[in-house]
């Protein structure tokens, strides 16, 4: 069915995989309808003035990612949605439209990153927009929130500022007694104008900014962002950064997981699987330190290559501290399965069906706890995943419980790799120098994040700077489900039940 | 049970011992020394987030691991500002949190400290001032004590915080 688009397709350069289908408004929504009909998904929609008013979608496909890219003719500047094909749409062509001015014709008009901090009619990412900063007021705007009436229903507002040590966002809780009729988020508390100041930077800088796009995803977003400059400017990576970016990847998600799984121990009323797991991570981090001179690893991975080597006895250390840390966890994991308290808290909270996650088109983790087994090391692999042999970890209940299983099995499976990895480890160089990058091409980067699957794709400008850059997290896709997971559910529930998806607010909000 | 009594009891206690506070850190000195003695060593801290990428966030939830076990030293995280005698600011502060941030500062009690986390709380990093983005933390509310770092380690954090509850040194 996809056959006939791809026909008319060229090569993306960057992640491999990828291919470019220019799009009519005519052809726009049928191309979506073709992808959603052949099991595909929608990975992100976004917009760029180019300087004609342009709209681009990424859809995950079984063996391959399609970018469509749809120029407006005229002066049109409104485009057909794809909220009726794809739901998960909605938000992105509401962030499109504050950001860009270019609208969708369906779905859901409200603005969704703009607040009241800068002027509507201000959009930040189109040409001659000025500068509102004197003007811009601070004030609280009144966003339209969808009411449930009913007897004995009533709302509890949470955030933006939250209980916790979490990013900013805001619940809006419709619930009678202490079971929750609905939620509403609302986000954008975090958006700091990422894709405007990336605009106009030079290439060989912006890893810097795009690995701050999320910093639990730092390796996820700076790799992304490099294999799809790289793509554009033909660089050639040598295989021994390619081997280091995959631990760097690899020790990230161990280093996020085992947060995870200590935070939703003790969201579940269990502080030993806090001390347990936080101590844990604390050592890891410790190791990476040693191994890589930096905790979190935001400024490791740079164009051409990585910023520096590690030394062989650094990275053995390594691998015996992975081996060490996956031998505890799979102790613990034992103490988590047994302990009934833990298991009453689990099992069932949150869940989110198959086929809902389906319609949702829920992305990573989260959907792999749901039965959707995509993960971008195993279906579209870039070097050194095509010689790795990851195996992907699945389950299909949808609930805390597997949300939970999901990171365990990830966590070993990780572990393993970095065992891998630093075994087979080839010699050599590792960071490469930069040519300079065609005006106007456009480079994508795919990156299988801890969360899930990270987009950043390059538009190059003139003399090596960055035209126009835009990050994609999972996250996009995955706030919604946890709207519904939440459905039925009580409200102490809600910490747990949200902490289990950890979707990243900066990440979405930009 | 006995799998867990058993890890408790075979990794015993991994508490280091807290950092020196470092004067270079402060950038205000507001709070008179009866007041720093008052709140002494049950100090109640609200974290706020204020537009940050979420990297500082990680390296403050590891102040409560076993290693740097903040509670240990009588320090709170507390989930409200009327609770607080410190905020930890994280930034850039992005516009969409200005007011956020402002009505949590108003909400705590006085006397109260203000510490600034990461590259992006004490400068704008590399986020700066924009449309979007109101830059340092010290744009919006009164700041005493700035750490930088991207992240900033638990150990600063920490030195940051014990530099603001304690005497300056003159």
């Amino acid at each position: 069915m996809l056959r006939r688009w791809l026909a008319d397709s060229s090569p993306l350069p960057g992640a491999p995989g990828v291919q470019h289908v220019a799009a009519a408004p005519e052809t726009w929504q049928s191309l979506a309808q073709d992808v959603a009909a052949s099991g595909g998904l929608l990975l992100a929609l976004w917009a760029e003035w180019r300087p004609a008013p342009t709209v681009l979608a990424a859809f995950l496909c079984e063996r391959n990612v399609i970018v469509a890219e749809l120029a407006l003719p005229g002066d049109r500047t409104s485009y057909p949605g794809l909220a009726g094909i794809f739901p998960c749409a909605t938000r992105m062509q509401r962030a499109a439209a504050d950001l860009c001015g270019i609208h969708a014709e369906d779905g859901d008009t409200r603005p969704w990153l703009r607040h009241a901090a800068w002027p509507a009619d201000y959009r930040p990412l189109a040409p001659r927009q000025g500068d509102p900063r004197p003007a811009a007021p601070v004030v609280a705007d009144d966003y339209a929130f969808v009411r449930v009436a009913g007897d004995g229903v009533h709302e509890i507002p949470v955030g933006p500022v939250h209980a916790g040590i979490i990013e900013p966002g805001h619940f809006r809780f419709s619930v009678v007694g202490e079971k929750v009729l609905k939620l509403e988020e609302r986000l954008g508390y975090a958006h700091k104008g990422i894709e405007q100041r990336l605009a106009g930077m030079p290439l060989a800088d912006g890893h810097r900014v795009a690995a701050r796009v999320s910093g639990d995803s730092a390796v996820a977003y700076s790799w992304a962002y490099c294999q799809a400059v790289e793509g554009i400017a033909g660089a050639r990576v040598p295989s021994r950064a390619e081997w280091l970016r995959a631990l760097a990847l690899e020790s990230e998600r161990i280093a996020n997981h085992l947060g995870d799984l200590g935070a939703l121990g003790n969201d579940a009323g269990f502080a030993f699987g806090l001390a347990q797991f936080s101590r844990l991570k604390e050592l890891w981090l410790r190791a990476l330190d040693a191994a890589f001179g930096q905790r979190y690893l935001l400024d490791f991975i740079v164009p051409g290559g990585v910023a520096r080597d590690a030394a062989h006895d650094r990275l053995d250390a390594l691998v015996e501290r992975a081996r060490g840390v996956a031998a505890e966890a799979a102790e613990l994991r034992a103490i988590y399965d047994e302990h009934a308290g833990v298991r009453d808290r689990f099992v069932g909270a949150g869940t989110v069906a198959p086929d809902l996650a389906v319609r949702l088109g829920v992305l990573g983790l989260a959907g792999r706890a749901s039965g959707r087994d995509h993960d971008l090391r195993v279906d579209l692999p870039c070097t050194p995943y095509t010689a790795l042999d990851v195996r992907k970890q699945a389950r299909t209940e949808g609930d805390v419980a597997a949300r939970v299983a999901v990171r365990f099995d990830e966590l070993a499976e990780s572990a393993r790799l970095v065992t891998t990895i630093v075994a087979r480890l080839p010699a050599g160089e590792c960071r490469a120098a930069m040519g300079p990058a065609p005006a106007g091409a456009l480079g994508i980067g795919l990156v299988e994040g801890w969360r899930g699957p990270v987009m950043v794709t390059v538009r190059a400008a003139s003399d090596s700077l960055i035209e126009r850059c835009h990050p994609h997290d999972p996250s996009w896709q995955n706030w919604p489900a946890l709207e519904h997971a939440i459905i039925g559910n009580i409200v102490p529930d809600f910490p747990l039940i949200n902490k289990s998806f950890n979707l990243s607010y900066s990440g979405h909000d930009l | 049970m006995w799998k867990t009594l058993h890890r408790i009891g075979s990794i015993g206690v991994v508490t280091e011992p807290a950092p020196r506070p470092d004067e270079t850190l402060r950038v205000a000195e507001r709070l008179q020394e009866r007041i720093r003695a008052t709140l002494g060593r049950a100090l109640c801290i609200r974290v706020v987030d204020a537009g940050s990428c979420n990297g500082c966030e990680l390296e403050i939830n590891a102040l409560n691991n076993p290693f740097y076990n903040i509670e240990g030293l009588g320090i709170r995280l507390v989930a409200s500002p009327r609770h607080a005698d410190l905020l930890l600011v994280t930034g850039p502060v992005s516009r969409n949190m200005a007011l956020a941030l402002k009505r949590t500062y108003d909400a705590t009690p006085d006397p109260k400290l203000v510490v600034a986390v990461g590259d992006c709380g004490c400068t704008g990093g590399v986020f700066g001032e924009s449309y979007a983005s109101a830059g340092r933390v010290a744009n919006l509310i009164p700041v005493d004590v700035e750490v930088p770092g991207c992240p900033p380690t638990p150990e600063r954090i920490l030195t940051a915080i014990l530099t603001a509850i304690s005497p300056a040194e003159r």
